[in-house]
């Protein structure tokens, strides 16, 4: 069966950033030289012209902070030119005026803003820097600038009792859509699950004030609410599939199926300086590893839910870190044998001392 | 719903690729038939719905569009993909 076509590219144009946040998706190893060795605007657009031939529709240029790359005013240009729909996802600490209105003018669509927390100091000590006030006034340059505004906020332990008045900021901001992200347990993320772990009367109460917002306000803003991985009994469909929806290509042009996939052993990443990106979807060992369910072991094989192109076996570097083989069924799935290793992990967190994400390898991992 | 509008950032296009009308939105796509394309074509703001309804019944000599029209647009504010410019 070929491949269906991608809609999403993922463009992790560089893992610096100014921030520090303990549940960072990128990999633990981000000080490694391979990581800094990162792709010419030439190698971007490129990529970005292909992801078009392929049928890709959405652009995420991220990182890291994607405003750390100067030349991004010429990719965001490249990408409109190519015809693809570009957000940008940022911290906002670095998007000034004069630099915000050179990315409008290149044809950038749409610019999503983290914030750590709705409390300034709280969003400080999550961020690991004094971030907060910068933050707000990107959002409000955002909508100055006609671009349509997306906030994001992951939530945890630490933020999760705040939900109403990030609801409220996000409204206040006028922003369009706010990502509510409960942290999944990857990359540094992993690493701080001690420090993150909600509760799961937090949960309930954040889905409640969801659900309240909602009713209120309407469709002026589009509130996504995604819940853990680890309190949920069925998988989900981790990338929509792998293979199937999304590329990531990380700094240095290494091509992955998901952000988490370099810590799948034996995988050998295809990397855009020497494949083209149809050759990568359509070729390369490394997307073709888990695509489809010819792949599936039990108890996916014979799903008595009928879930195998629902969930397409879950997360692989959940099944990895929680069962120690990539290609074991989800243990988020309640039939899996090892769900209780979900249940325990489901602990909640017991210190408020985060590792921060950092360029130098934490001692603890 | 007065004078309808597309939502802050959307974008309508042909797609070559799939061969298929879209309205892109952020983080998203909204897959379109001709007829579709059309009328949110037209839904620029500056025109009401019963101006949209009369410009594509001419166009399609003479029919009753307006249940279409509405039905769709309605749809698609619902979504919050179209809003309202008069509001």
């Amino acid at each position: 069966m070929p491949p269906s076509r991608p809609s999403t590219l993922i463009a992790e144009l560089s893992y610096q950033c100014p921030l520090h946040c303990p549940y960072c998706s990128n990999p633990l190893e981000i000080g490694d030289a391979r990581y800094r060795d990162e792709l010419a605007s030439d190698d971007w657009v490129r990529v970005f012209e292909q992801a078009r031939a392929l049928g890709v529709l959405q652009l995420a240029l991220t990182g890291g902070e994607p405003m750390l790359r100067r030349d991004l005013p010429a990719l965001c240009a490249a990408a409109r030119d190519a015809g693809l729909y570009s957000s940008l996802i940022t911290a906002g600490t670095l998007f000034s005026d004069e630099r915000a209105r050179a990315l409008r003018d290149a044809g950038l669509d749409h610019v999503q803003i983290s914030i750590q927390s709705p409390d300034p100091q709280e969003n400080d000590r999550i961020a690991g820097n004094r971030s907060f006030a910068s933050k707000i006034d990107a959002a409000r340059l955002t909508r100055e600038l006609g671009f349509p505004l997306t906030i994001n906020c992951v939530l945890h332990r630490q933020n999760l009792d705040r939900i109403e008045e990030i609801l409220e900021l996000a409204l206040t901001l006028d922003a369009q859509r706010l990502e509510l992200a409960n942290t999944q347990y990857y990359g540094w993320a992993a690493v701080n699950q001690d420090a993150l772990m909600p509760t799961a009367e937090q949960l309930q109460r954040g889905e409640e004030a969801v659900q309240r917002f909602r009713e209120r306000v309407g469709p002026r803003v589009d509130v996504l609410w995604v819940l853990p991985d680890l309190h949920e009994d069925l998988p989900k469909p981790c990338m929509g599939g792998w293979g199937r929806t999304a590329i990531v290509v990380g700094p240095s042009g290494d091509a992955l199926p998901c952000q988490a996939a370099t810590t799948i052993p034996g995988l050998e990443l295809p990397n855009v300086r020497e494949h083209s990106l149809e050759w990568i979807w359509t070729e390369s060992d490394a997307f073709a590893r888990f695509r489809g369910t010819d792949w599936m072991q039990e108890p996916c094989r014979s799903c008595p839910l009928g879930r195998q192109e629902v969930d397409w076996g879950g997360c692989r570097c959940q099944a990895l870190r929680l069962t120690g083989d990539a290609a074991a069924t989800d243990p988020v799935c309640r039939l899996s044998p090892h769900h209780d290793r979900v249940v325990a992990a489901r602990e909640p967190a017991r210190t408020d001392e985060f590792v921060y994400r950092a360029i130098r390898r934490p001692a603890r991992v | 719903m007065t004078r309808p509008r597309l939502v802050t950032g959307a974008r309508l296009r042909y797609d070559e690729v799939r061969a298929e009308h879209q309205m892109l939105v952020p983080e998203g796509v909204v897959r379109l038939n001709a007829t579709a394309a059309e009328v949110l074509e037209l839904c620029d703001g500056e025109r009401s719905l019963d101006e949209i309804v009369s410009a594509l019944s001419e166009r399609y000599g003479g029919g009753d569009l307006r249940g279409d029209v509405v039905g769709l647009v309605e749809g698609l504010a619902q979504r919050g993909l179209v809003v309202d410019a008069a509001v």
